[in-house]
């Protein structure tokens, strides 16, 4: 028999409000095997520590129960705490009397009754536990970061800089990301360009990075420390390695009406492209989907003007394998489409665009070389109205429920670029709220209001109608408690941004948690902001959630500090909590070997004693220590329960429910 | 057919192929035909049997026998070569040492089917000749079929290494039907109907010691380690647990023979609850038959980055 000693936990009032601790203490000191059994106001605090060191001494204890908040939040505080104490770590368990009671009930009274039942739990587990010893895994240093934009970009500088191998997988045939086709950033309106390309020229010279353009992450196995992952580098029909990027193939390519996505298809390139001068690499890539030559074997016009050979029609999708440490998802954000809002005629005039498109058409290296010009005639725009929130702060049937947070900051420069540029214009923006939390971003939109003049107004467009070349413009204004008619020339929308489509289908292959929006969960929202809950993958940039680039920037580093944190260890400690067959009852059937996503489980014939004298042999499994993480997918696949959990044991499961269900 | 099989196991038995053929020959009734192992000529002459009543299937006994050393025959019929696939695939059979002859199937007959008193059946045709206490009478034999074998899932022989008779294909029927039925029901009526049926369980563990899929080295039912023994019987009416954990521990692995069934003495529709799970399978992960090649990973020990999100229970008016 154990002898228990019980903690309980007040957590200021966080517990104690809500539970009876001291009637928790007295109740769960008269279970079999307590022979201690206290509450206090801090458990985690020095005190609190020192208290259940000493009784540990002197009571003698075998097992301890603390009952305190989640175990993600201080199980490793108090496994230290017993440990120091002479106790076995994995001697200790926790039962999470906060997350799991006190925060989610207001009775005191059935609080308390739960809080009994889930500690009666956790002394019938620590009555079976047994100490567990801890081995080592090994760290590959090598890092992978998923995703090239200014987020991935900086990661990957970063870790490079503390002496890391790191490799870039970018699904474009650039890298660069959304920043690439930015014109001016706020709040001081340097160029995009000017200030992103010598960073991407960086990653491609820092011999400590490699860069996978045009790649897709396939497949990811292992965990951290030691992932293996695929990655797919798809054909590009050019060969990178002789691809000098000279463009003459793009300038001779025949077929001229691509839409070229780079500037949104606002204008047309050719069927073999480099995205834009400044592209890392500076390779060109043969759009699959429109290369005549590809699709009906006729042309050739690439490959005979390429001086360099480097044109090859018959290559494939390749894969690569590679061992990393660490994994950084860097993803990124898309604007939404803009299906859902017909009543700002995007779909029914070219003049109604979306900001990012509005970068394009501001942009000198975009479709108009920078002169702000209508898509429909080539005029000259009079009248530009913003829309913001287009999609933002709305209901789930339509858009999405949280703030874009970067548009009201982006529609500001707009507005204000165009004023400056073109005085003659006049600029509204129509609002719900302007949020301007940031470093110099409310001067920066007061600069727009009161040195540039632009009309902000307070209310929702209603209707854009496309008439005789002018889109009618109905919106209400709030504050002056009217309804307003103008007459403009183009419409733009602050369309709201949403996570990458390639995120889900990752986060999958990670392991990775996601919200409901498809951003990336962090292990916790305040304290530990860049890393997922899963062990070894960490969150740079917008797939976690809206960021401009500031904080993209910063959030970047962060992952990247983190990453260096465990590439920096030989050896992580591993999880003891391993699977271990039994195998007298294993039936060789490989369930377990199937489900096992760390591939630590194999398969060997044994010879067995039968009956009579008589020998068997028998297939049985086998698990290593060392790759099993302790997922436990093994333990419910085995039909015969021959595979158990050490530290989360069958029998310790049902002891679990048998005390709740008592 | 009997003369066949009889002749064909003595040809196997006699150019060396094998030491031991499995069979049927007559149990305690003339209907109740049982498994059996026989090693000379004599002994198939005199007791091999093969009729409407060789339902038994004998997969199962291959684990054992294949182990024994020596080379086996088995003759495995339709449904019984998903067993013996299903089998082979969780690695429990030693195929090297076991011989499959095919054995084209027509359905096998419910004994209980024919009325009361019955002496002897003779097979004429599409007729059963019935001769009875009361004298005799002709039954069509799709009247008497098995009820598992009216809503046969497939005359192919999915696995053999010689055939007799024909090949078969899978069939079109309408085998969950009677789940369907059940899942019309209220959860009141389904409770209701349930405890009916297993209410005259009496623990025999026959269905248990025929399944196929419950071939575990040690069941977790005789285990007194396993944690599960003593919850089967948690709730005084203890067979409700049994035969849902037993519905839960074949799924996926279940190739629908309906032995369960079938040996139940007490008939209660034990293949109802095995179906209900296949059929939950189908809708959710995509049509997957167990046993039917040796490839396709089983849905609940694989993974796609398709299946279906946890939240399809609560769509589908679960918890």
């Amino acid at each position: 028999m154990q002898r228990v000693g019980v903690f309980v936990c007040w957590c200021g009032s966080n517990i104690a409000a809500t539970v009876d601790v001291e009637k928790v203490a007295e109740v769960l000191g008269k279970e079999p095997g307590v022979v201690f059994s206290t509450n206090y106001q801090y458990m985690c605090s020095q005190a609190g520590q020192e208290m259940i060191q000493e009784s540990i001494a002197k009571y003698n204890l075998t097992g301890v129960v603390i009952c305190s908040c989640s175990p993600r939040m201080h199980e490793n505080t108090f496994r230290k705490t017993c440990e120091k104490a002479g106790l076995n770590p994995y001697m200790v368990e926790i039962a999470n009397i906060r997350e799991q009671c006190s925060w989610i009930h207001k009775d005191k009274e059935t609080a308390t009754e739960k809080a009994v039942i889930l500690g009666r739990a956790a002394i019938a587990k620590v009555h079976l536990n047994a100490p567990l010893t801890s081995g080592t895994s090994p760290v590959k240093k090598r890092a992978l970061v998923i995703g090239g934009g200014i987020a991935g970009i900086q990661t990957a500088l970063d870790i490079a800089d503390a002496g890391f191998d790191v490799d870039i997988v970018e699904k474009e045939p650039t890298i660069g990301g959304k920043m690439t086709q930015i014109d001016k950033t706020f709040p001081t309106l340097d160029c995009a360009a000017c200030i992103l390309t010598p960073k991407m020229v960086d990653a491609a010279q820092n011999e400590k990075i490699h860069i996978y353009s045009y790649s897709e992450v396939s497949s990811v196995k292992g965990f951290v420390g030691n992932f293996k992952v695929t990655i797919k580098k798809k054909a590009r029909f050019v060969d990178e390695t002789k691809c000098t990027g000279c463009g003459l193939c793009t300038e001779k390519c025949p077929q001229k009406k691509v839409p070229n996505l780079f500037n949104l298809g606002l204008d047309n390139r050719r069927a073999i492209y480099i995205p834009f001068a400044q592209a890392v690499p500076k390779v060109a890539t043969i759009d699959a989907d429109y290369c005549t030559m590809l699709k009906s074997g006729k042309c050739g016009v690439c490959s005979k003007v390429c001086t360099a050979g480097a044109i090859d029609y018959q290559q494939k999708d390749a894969f690569i394998e590679q061992e990393y440490g660490a994994i950084v998802v860097a993803t990124g954000f898309n604007p939404i489409k803009l299906d859902n809002y017909d009543e700002f005629a995007y779909s029914q005039s070219p003049d109604v665009v979306t900001s990012l498109e509005f970068e394009r058409l501001m942009n000198a290296a975009g479709p108009t070389g920078g002169t702000l010009l209508r898509p429909s005639d080539g005029q000259h725009p009079h009248t530009i109205v913003f829309v913001q929130c287009v999609g933002s702060r709305c209901d789930d049937s339509k858009g999405k429920p949280y703030c874009s947070k970067i548009c009201c900051m982006y529609t500001a420069k707009h507005a204000m670029l165009c004023r400056e540029k073109y005085p003659d214009t006049d600029v509204y923006v129509f609002y719900i709220d302007v949020r301007t939390p940031g470093k110099n971003f409310d001067e920066f939109y007061r600069r727009a209001v009161e040195e540039y003049g632009v009309h902000y107004v307070k209310g929702m467009v209603g209707k854009v109608v496309p008439e005789n070349g002018k889109l009618k413009v109905q919106a209400s204004d709030l504050i002056g408690n009217q309804q307003l008619h103008i007459d403009a020339d183009m419409v733009v929308l602050a369309a709201a941004i949403e996570p990458d489509k390639s995120a889900r289908p990752l986060a999958t292959m990670l392991t990775a948690s996601m919200d409901t929006n498809d951003f990336f969960t962090e292990a916790h929202p305040k304290l530990r902001p860049v890393e997922s809950p899963t062990a070894g993958i960490f969150l740079s940039g917008a797939c976690q959630g809206p960021k401009d680039i500031p904080e993209t920037v910063a959030q970047a580093s962060a992952a990247a500090a983190k990453v260096i944190g465990l590439l920096n260890k030989d050896h992580l400690i591993c999880n003891p909590c391993t699977a271990t067959p039994d195998e007298m009852m294993c039936n060789g059937c490989s369930s377990c070997e199937k489900v096992c996503p760390y591939g630590a489980i194999t398969y060997v014939d044994k010879e067995y004693r039968g009956p009579n004298r008589t020998t068997l042999i028998r297939r049985v499994a086998q698990v290593n220590p060392a790759v099993c993480q302790g997922c436990g997918a093994c333990t419910v696949a085995c039909p015969s329960g021959a595979m158990d959990l050490k530290g989360f044991s069958n029998k310790q499961i049902m002891a679990e429910v048998d005390a709740i269900c008592r | 057919m009997q003369e066949r099989l009889k002749q064909k196991a003595i040809q196997l038995l006699e150019n060396g192929t094998v030491d031991r053929i499995l069979g049927w020959k007559t149990g305690e009734f003339f209907y109740d035909l049982t498994p059996a192992v026989f090693t000379t000529r004599e002994q198939i002459e005199k007791d091999f049997v093969f009729n409407v009543f060789s339902g038994a299937n004998l997969s199962k006994y291959l684990i054992a026998e294949s182990r024994k050393g020596g080379k086996i025959a088995a003759f495995i019929k339709p449904c019984d070569s998903y067993s013996f696939q299903q089998l082979l695939k969780e690695h429990r059979i030693w195929r090297d040492n076991v011989f499959v002859v095919g054995v084209q199937c027509d359905g096998m007959c419910d004994a209980a089917k024919l009325g009361d008193g019955v002496l002897s059946v003779k097979e004429d045709g599409e007729n059963l000749i019935v001769e009875t206490l009361y004298g005799e009478k002709t039954v069509a034999k799709a009247d008497a079929l098995a009820d598992r074998c009216a809503s046969c899932k497939s005359k192919k022989i999915v696995i053999f290494d010689e055939l007799i008779g024909e090949q078969g294909e899978e069939t079109e029927n309408d085998r969950f039907g009677e789940v369907a039925r059940l899942e019309a029901m209220t959860p009141e009526e389904r409770y209701e109907f349930w405890r009916g049926e297993l209410s005259r369980c009496i623990r025999c563990n026959a269905c248990r010691n025929v399944c196929p899929a419950c071939s575990c080295e040690k069941c977790v039912f005789d285990n007194a380690n396993s944690g599960v023994r003593n919850k089967a019987a948690a709730d005084s009416f203890e067979e409700n647990m049994f035969h849902i954990i037993r519905a839960f521990h074949v799924t996926g692995r279940c190739t629908d023979c309906g032995e369960c069934s079938r040996v139940c003495p007490q008939n209660i529709p034990l293949h109802l609850l095995n179906r209900k799970m296949i059929k939950d399978i189908n809708e959710l992960y995509g049509e997957y038959q167990a046993g039917a090649d040796m490839d396709t990973k089983p849905p609940l020990t694989n993974y796609t980055v398709d299946d279906c999100e946890p939240s399809i229970v609560h769509e589908r008016g679960g918890l």
